[in-house]
């Protein structure tokens, strides 16, 4: 039994003929953090929205926790969960009214008593009763974080969880992430532009360009594979379009497995 | 072992149903909150049905004494109105709910959470059902205190009446959300206007004779026109014309599955094309 929370094959899409993820593979395992690493429109957003399933794939293999993402979605969306600064929660609702709603939607069996759980674990006490629309940058993000643990999620999809916060905030928000996916095991996986980020969480990197998974591997592998001092001096490279120093791109054997079925 | 096992997700109640019913009243909820904490919402739920319903007594009652086909029952262009009320806010209603989500740029989150989007079409037409209700029913009341019009003098008829013409609206709300879903929010202005096209085809104060002949061929291709033909029927003859009824309900429900296809449809292109997301920027 696979020991894989995500298994992705060969996945393509393609917007009016253009191409925007190109034969991509990898894969999740439980308790790991896999960062989508590449310039704008290198095709981690296009990634993860197939991933959900907000965006039906043109080829190619998703399977959530053992369900085909394309066919069975519905088996599997209680179980994982998501945030993105590019996806609001509704304003008028204040934090409580939002994330007891969200509780409801994902089937959580006492929303209450969870909220009250998330609300102590993300200081949110004192917000429950604000108006999403009247919290600030970094307030926001602590409450969207809220919406997509609500479940427990087994696997959390952030893209750029981060964005737009001061520093302070981000390096919480990355403290905060690591503390609970030690905690709970679950699965992350995340976009992002921020190589600090990438190089405190992430266990793999995944490195986009034009579509492409172009490179992969731990951040401190591919920091010595580049000869670089760190992750920003790779990500660079890799976006300016840099060959790979040596050696194919290696693929982690479950995906073999994925690819053979 | 990971704390994830405890597994909180699952369902409170057992079952695919009550999995499914607990997800639609958290769809209901989500609105309630939001109409709770806005009141000028509804005020204006309210404050339009009203406003039409006093301005078409004071009409009847100058017509009562001037016209000769109003004064054979008192109450038809209040029932008149007051029905044609319940389409319109049917559908601004199951519009509305839809558009609130896209103003809030909620749909990607509700697009990745275990709500089907048949789930969504039931939650949006219970929304739909309430602002109806929470629009006509005190117009419906007040109509009784000022002009001695009620509208529950239709008798048992008057649910069918209803049931098609909110039917009916929610049938073009779906319409319209799919146009949304695939032009964008760009759209949002037909969830006011669609209702107006049908009006005058629908027979609403007149009856379909009065119309040329080839728009009544198109007024019986609409759900409306037999219910206002049917209201008529009881308020100035006094007979139940449940031929109009049948007439009714049959092609309500071809065009609830023509709205629910449009709109699961549209759905699934806005999936493939990867504008769920977008809609609403």
């Amino acid at each position: 039994m696979s020991n894989s929370v995500v298994e992705v094959s060969h996945l393509a899409k393609s917007f009016n003929g253009v191409p925007a993820v190109q034969d991509a593979s990898f894969s999740v395992a439980h308790g790991e953090t896999v960062a989508l690493l590449g310039a704008n429109g290198a095709g981690k957003t296009t990634t993860i929205s197939m991933l959900l399933g907000l965006v039906l794939p043109s080829a190619g293999h998703i399977r959530i926790l053992g369900h085909d993402m394309v066919r069975h979605r519905y088996r599997v969306l209680h179980r994982i969960n998501f945030s993105s600064p590019y996806v609001d929660l509704p304003r008028r609702l204040t934090v409580e009214q939002n994330l007891l709603f969200f509780g409801r939607l994902y089937g959580v069996g006492a929303p209450r008593a969870r909220l009250a759980e998330l609300a102590h674990d993300l200081d949110l006490k004192d917000l429950l009763k604000k108006p999403g629309g009247q919290l600030s940058a970094g307030q926001k993000t602590r409450v969207s974080l809220a919406k997509a643990l609500i479940n427990k999620p087994e696997l959390l999809l952030l893209d750029e969880p981060t964005a737009s916060l001061d520093p302070d905030t981000a390096d919480w928000m990355r403290g905060y992430l690591k503390a609970y996916r030690a905690r709970s095991g679950c699965a992350i996986l995340l976009a992002s532009h921020n190589m600090a980020e990438v190089e405190r969480l992430a266990d793999q990197v995944l490195m986009m360009r034009q579509g492409r998974i172009v490179d992969r591997g731990a951040p401190s592998e591919l920091i010595e594979r580049y000869d670089r001092n760190n992750m920003e001096e790779v990500f660079l490279d890799i976006a300016r379009g840099a060959e790979r120093p040596r050696g194919p791109v290696p693929e982690a054997q479950s995906l073999r497995e994925v690819a053979a079925r | 072992m990971s704390d994830n096992t405890a597994n909180i997700a699952a369902p409170a109640t057992p079952g695919a149903v009550s999995r499914a019913l607990s997800r639609i009243a958290a769809m209901v909820l989500r609105h309630v909150y939001l109409m709770r904490t806005s009141w000028p919402r509804i005020f204006e739920l309210m404050y339009w049905p009203t406003i039409q319903m006093i301005l078409w007594g004071f009409i009847t009652r100058f017509l009562l004494t001037n016209s000769s086909y109003i004064a054979q029952a008192a109450g038809l262009l209040i029932s008149a109105v007051l029905l044609w009320d319940v389409l319109f806010r049917g559908q601004l209603g199951f519009s509305l709910s839809f558009l609130e989500e896209v103003w809030s740029r909620n749909l990607g989150n509700l697009s990745v959470s275990p709500l089907r989007p048949s789930e969504f079409l039931l939650s949006l037409m219970a929304m739909s059902l309430l602002r109806t209700l929470i629009g006509v029913l005190p117009a419906a009341g007040l109509a009784i205190v000022f002009y001695k019009a009620n509208l529950f003098d239709l008798g048992l008829p008057l649910i069918g009446f209803f049931a098609i013409l909110l039917i009916f609206g929610w049938a073009i709300g779906m319409m319209v959300c799919a146009l949304i879903l695939r032009v964008g929010q760009g759209a949002e202005s037909v969830a006011w206007l669609a209702i107006f096209l049908i009006a005058p085809v629908s027979a609403i104060y007149y009856p379909v004779s009065v119309l040329p002949e080839w728009l009544q061929i198109v007024a019986w291709t609409l759900p409306s026109a037999p219910v206002f033909e049917g209201m008529r029927a009881i308020l100035i003859d006094g007979t139940i014309r449940f031929d109009l009824l049948a007439h009714g309900f049959g092609l309500v429900l071809v065009y609830l599955a023509i709205g629910a296809g449009l709109f699961l449809y549209a759905f699934h292109v806005a999936r493939r094309r990867g504008l769920l997301l977008q809609v609403g920027e």
